[in-house]
């Protein structure tokens, strides 16, 4: 009961960390159809801007300029970049992303400095919140849930509840319609991508200091962000929410869980050791392979729904 | 005009990297060609090693060199591919250097061992020795040993050894937690090997192995070893996987003691923070406390020195033992040829800057050196990376107890 | 469009018999001799050896077109964009090494001369086995799936130690006495010729599968797969064979790749070579039979050599990835390709003023981004290693805003006139083409 509630609460948190990572990208990618490359990059950049201000002005500002700044590095980026390339596929406008990402890490290292920067928690979050079962939760995990909470919550009043954010719905998945009805699509994209970014600034400011904040944290981050992207579906910011939580949930409860397939095998009467054939992989427990779980999960998806969990558009 | 400037250099570049510009030795220099990454994600390794390599090179043309001739670093990045090391290799060859030097990752030195015996064997008039600063896979001095080879650093089996040896005699309960390839694999049997053989009475309450680099949250494990009531966590891991174990380990208020194998290098003490007062424990070469403590005023003069230079404190002594003892090779054999350097090498014993006895073990060219556990704490001289807090040793391992058996077979050249 | 721009005193195009041949395969032939060559023009005649350091480049160069050649069998023919392609050439590796392994533990016999065809089968058999659960999807999802291959292949080869040998990987020996020209192929120029020979062959025979039914109908299925199938074919099973035989050639590059290093570690399956694969097939253009090639030479040139002045090469990577995308999608191929019908009129000589023109402003411009982005780079990660800022034997100081304002004027200077000077050219082009026109219709 007890390993129960602690990995729910594990698995919530992390959940919810891939979520704000991930909701920018969903946006960009069901809207544009660019895989966008560099989106990790801009979460790295948006814990470096954090960091920076924290150390001249506070971390509560930081909250605010650093999606800002990274917002604004979106809308040129789009509005000077990927526009151009618009027209020359979506592969050029992911690779375009690509050399973006390795020009971005190259500035982070001649900026910042190769190593790790002492971007930490705020003293006024940097304690115990309550205790579970004698583990500590710390504060400024209740106020990453709090924000990544804020975060769905804002999304979603914006795209129904504002006139933007109809259009911006009605793009996701009927661009070409949206732009024969008169509505200024480029404008619409520039804001759509601008949006993605700073929200991807914004999970760089809560998690660069949760986590390690280094010019490596781009290349690290990026893989799961487009699993739960795709897994969720195109078109569907709840199903990027959900196929986070899922994500967060499985890998949280596959550490917990010493089970493998040779466990499986031996329930129904068929005896595994190392010996065997492929016994090395059968006796394999899942707490190894927990973090690949994600990698699995994203092929079987695409096999029998290849459209995601909740996508509306086909890809 | 500008143009033809730039052709001029472009050729003139092109030329002296083919080769074609003659000979390492002939203009008064002993060229030492060093490959590591130097750009990706890995950059900050090579970077940090350059920084130091500088330094001692510059300490070490001051005492004279070799033979009255001055040491000079050739940097070729690797990229964390072996296939470009081998490049390296190659372009190192056809300028007739005879070492080439190689500290980040055991799967770029297998490549190297390996290239270099052929290479050696294919081309006795052009020979080089390979210099491992940092890779620490058992089985390169082991299975995979090699007369050309030289390691200048603890193996996986001494680090593992010196870790169980400094575990306090009140610590009955460790949980073992390894990144899941080769090296982790290696750390964690290792780690169970001497804590059967040293210390019997520690139990081992859990044993995870985790994959490379992809987990992020660690509060689940965090989770699992508080259940499982684990005094000490004993771990291999580098990198995020290392520095962001102990950061959910501190979060969630573990009451435990960390041994690490990397939390001493770059960027480690600046992630742990101040959060770590206590609690974390490093096995090391070197760390810029011991010389305050067993008193070396000269060696922590120059330690001191390279600290108000570079924004991170200095910790490969090895790399300096490295050319302590390519000077005292090259002054024996009395010549820059490969294969008398490798006879010279081989058996060499040195003091290096702390006072110990140095040896190049002969029959697997393994160094045999001292070996420290030290603990990330408040109230040291010199702190590490500005946060406040350095180390300071807890258990110092001699060269003669990690003197651990060999398999290897080395084929000698005739 | 050729016959748009059919001029009557153009040359006229022979369709048939050897000339045809010859003008359609001359380049190849051509590109055949020049590699066969390359080694020797940096012969070092003082010491009567090969320079290492250019074979081992030029080895890594024609691997290197083999692989992206076959990633084109998916990209550019197929319309698959896959990000897992790495898988088939390290597996290909892997299964080469363990064969060269065997053949010299005497378990069976092989010529080395057909050792990278046990690489190619390799690859052929895993492309069928991940293929079968790819290719059931296209676009986006197809491309997913690969990149979940791709990350967990690569962990397993990190995790598992009988196939793969752990983290030092599985070493071999090349010189397994089996050769039937009787070479040893100790000497890395020997392993050079025999790289060639597999790369002629390789390249001839997927030239060759372009032409067949299954090429064709890979073509349609890019292009429109919903009409493909009112052919008769089922796109997924044309997708199935494509990535199938874009794995046995994958395969064999990776059996190269082990006689050359031999070596295999788990970087060969890993994200970082695939994405290689796509970086080389685009830059070199997708769009034409040897865009790969001009990719993979240009690419390999960059990371091995660039990268030895220079720690910025990502950077330059990234400038050339995101100009490319910009201003010229179709590739380097393509670039030239777009010059063919100005060959065939006859009318090409009538750009060497216009280029020459933009040349000086171009490399001007360049070598002021150059400088710029060195400065920064020897500033801040630069000096802290030591490294002088050395230029054809003059010591340049980051600190100086000299240096700076030089490196600016360059780009600024050269860049502006670069604007200008292609405006004019692009003036030019047009005008040169509509005088083709002009002279067609008349």
């Amino acid at each position: 009961m007890e390993l129960l509630l602690v990995s729910l609460l594990n698995g919530l948190v992390y959940g919810m960390l891939l979520f704000m990572l991930a909701s920018g990208l969903t946006l960009i990618f069901s809207m544009m159809g660019v895989l966008n490359f560099a989106h990790a990059s801009i979460y790295m950049l948006g814990a470096y801007f954090a960091y920076d201000v924290s150390r001249h002005i506070g971390f509560w500002p930081a909250l605010v300029v650093a999606p800002v700044l990274c917002g604004g590095l979106g809308a040129l980026i789009e509005m000077y970049g990927l526009r151009r390339v618009h027209r020359n596929g979506h592969i050029a406008e992911l690779l375009f992303t690509f050399g973006l990402a390795f020009i971005i890490e190259k500035a982070v290292q001649m900026i910042w400095g190769l190593l790790p920067v002492p971007y930490r928690v705020p003293a006024a979050l940097d304690h115990t919140l309550f205790h579970v079962y004698g583990t500590n939760f710390p504060a400024y995990r209740g106020f990453m849930l709090l924000v990544s909470a804020l975060m769905f919550l804002a999304i979603w009043l914006m795209l129904t509840r504002t006139r933007m954010g109809l259009v911006i719905q009605a793009a996701l998945t009927h661009p070409e319609m949206v732009g024969a009805l008169g509505h200024n699509v480029p404008r619409v994209f520039t804001t759509v991508f601008a949006g993605g970014c700073a929200l991807a600034g914004l999970a760089g400011v809560i998690g660069g200091n949760y986590l390690v904040t280094e010019p490596s944290m781009a290349f690290t981050m990026g893989p799961i962000v487009f699993v739960v992207v795709v897994f969720g579906g195109l078109g569907s910011l709840a199903g990027c929410f959900i196929a986070s939580l899922i994500m967060g949930f499985v890998q949280t409860f596959a550490v917990v869980l010493e089970y493998s397939l040779a466990d499986a095998l031996a329930a129904i009467g068929i005896k595994v050791s190392d010996a065997t054939a492929l016994g090395e992989v059968l006796t394999i427990p899942l707490p190894r392979i927990g973090a690949l779980l994600p990698f699995v999960m994203l092929i079987l998806i695409l096999l029998f729904r290849p459209r995601g969990l909740m996508g509306t558009r086909d890809t | 005009m500008i143009r033809f400037k730039w052709t001029a250099f472009a050729f003139a570049l092109a030329a002296s990297l083919l080769g074609a510009a003659g000979d390492a030795l002939a203009q008064g220099t002993i060229k030492i060609a060093y490959t590591d990454p130097l750009s990706g994600p890995f950059a900050q390794v090579g970077d940090q090693n350059l920084q130091q390599f500088k330094y001692i090179i510059d300490w070490i043309n001051g005492r004279g060199g070799a033979l009255g001739k001055k040491f000079e670093l050739v940097a070729f990045d690797n990229k964390s591919q072996p296939s470009d090391a081998l490049l390296a290799l190659k372009s190192a060859t056809d300028q007739n250097i005879p070492i080439i030097m190689q500290c980040s990752g055991s799967n770029i030195a297998a490549a190297l061992i390996e290239a270099v015996d052929k290479h050696n064997e294919r081309n006795p008039d052009n020979r080089i020795i390979y210099v491992n600063c940092g890779a620490v896979a058992t089985e390169l001095t082991n299975e995979k040993c090699s007369y050309w080879h030289y390691r200048m650093d603890a193996h996986v089996g001494m680090k593992a050894e010196t870790m169980v040896r400094a575990l306090p005699k009140d610590v009955t309960k460790v949980y073992l937690l390894n990144q899941d390839y080769l090296f982790g694999q290696s750390v964690e049997r290792d780690v169970k090997a001497f804590l059967a053989k040293l210390r019997p009475d520690v139990k081992v309450v859990g044993d995870e192995l985790i994959p490379l680099g992809k987990v992020k949250d660690f509060s689940p494990y965090v989770t699992k070893i508080k259940a499982s009531g684990a005094q000490a966590l004993l771990t291999g891991n580098w990198g995020p996987d290392m520095t962001l174990l102990i950061k959910a380990g501190m979060d969630a208020g573990l009451d435990i003691r960390y041994y690490t194998m990397y939390a001493h290098l770059g960027g480690g003490a600046t992630a742990i923070g101040p959060a770590g007062n206590g609690k974390v424990r490093s096995v090391m070469a070197f760390h810029e406390n011991i010389a305050v403590e067993t008193g070396k005023t000269d060696t922590e003069g120059w330690t001191k020195q390279f600290r108000t230079q570079h924004k991170f404190d200095f910790y490969a002594a090895g790399f300096r033992t490295i050319f302590e003892f390519l000077q005292a090779a090259i002054n024996k054999a009395g010549s820059t040829d490969p294969t008398k350097i490798a006879a010279a090498l081989e058996g060499l014993t040195i003091t290096d800057m702390l006072g110990y006895q140095v040896t190049l073990r002969k029959d697997d060219h393994q160094i045999l050196s001292e070996y420290f556990v030290g603990v990330f704490t408040k109230g040291v001289k010199y702190d590490s990376e500005g946060t406040g807090l350095g180390w300071k040793t807890e258990v110092t391992v001699p060269a003669k107890d990690l003197d651990q058996p060999n398999t290897c077979k080395m084929k000698r050249p005739s | 469009m050729s016959e748009i721009l059919a001029h009557p005193g153009a040359r006229p195009v022979p369709t048939t018999g050897a000339a045809a041949f010859a003008r359609r395969h001359g380049p190849w032939f051509l590109a055949l001799a020049v590699a066969l060559a390359l080694p020797w023009l940096f012969y070092d005649w003082s010491r009567a050896r090969h320079s290492g350091f250019v074979v081992a480049m030029l080895s890594q160069m024609s691997m290197m077109a083999i692989f992206a050649l076959s990633y084109n069998m998916q990209m550019g023919q197929a319309g698959l964009l896959s990000f897992g392609h790495a898988v088939f050439f390290g597996l290909g590796g892997y299964c080469t090494a363990h064969a060269l392994n065997a053949v010299k533990g005497g378990s069976f016999w092989l010529p080395t001369e057909l050792v990278p065809l046990v690489g190619g089968v390799g690859g052929l058999v895993f492309a069928i086995v991940f293929g079968y659960v790819a290719t059931k999807q296209r676009a986006t999802a197809f491309a997913m799936i690969t990149l979940g291959i791709g990350e967990l292949v690569t962990a397993c080869a990190l995790m598992f130690h009988t196939f793969f040998g752990g983290e030092g990987g599985v070493s071999t020996n090349r010189m397994i006495g089996t050769s039937l020209l009787g070479w040893s192929y100790g000497p890395s120029i020997q392993v050079y010729y025999l790289i060639v020979a597999w790369t002629a062959i390789a390249v001839a025979l997927m030239m060759l599968l372009t032409r067949t039914p299954l090429g064709r109908m890979a073509n349609a299925c890019r292009d429109n797969f919903e009409r493909a199938q009112f052919v008769g074919y089922d796109p997924s099973i044309v997708r199935f064979f494509q990535f199938a035989l874009s794995g046995f050639f994958a395969g064999i590059a990776g059996g190269l790749y082990t006689l050359t290093y031999e070596i295999v570690t788990f970087d060969t399956v890993a994200g970082a070579m695939s994405a290689n694969a796509l970086l080389m097939t685009y830059i070199g253009g997708v769009g034409a039979f040897a865009g790969p090639v001009l990719g993979a030479v240009l690419i390999v040139l960059l990371q091995s050599w660039v990268s030895l002045l220079s720690n910025s090469w990502l950077v330059y990577v990234g400038v050339l990835f995101i100009v490319m995308v910009t201003f010229a999608p179709g590739g380097i191929a393509g670039i030239l390709l777009m010059h063919e019908p100005l060959w065939r009129a006859g009318r090409l000589g009538r750009l060497a003023v216009p280029y020459a023109r933009l040349l000086a402003p171009g490399v001007i411009a360049v070598a002021g981004f150059v400088l710029l982005v060195e400065l920064c780079s020897f500033l801040t990660i630069g000096a802290a290693q030591g490294k002088a800022f050395k230029l054809s034997g003059l010591t340049i100081d980051p600190q100086h805003p000299g240096a700076w304002l030089i490196g600016a004027l360059l780009l600024g200077a050269g860049g502006l006139v670069l604007w200008r000077e292609g405006r004019r050219f692009r003036a030019a082009w047009e005008a040169l083409v509509e005088e083709i026109k002009a002279g067609a219709r008349a």
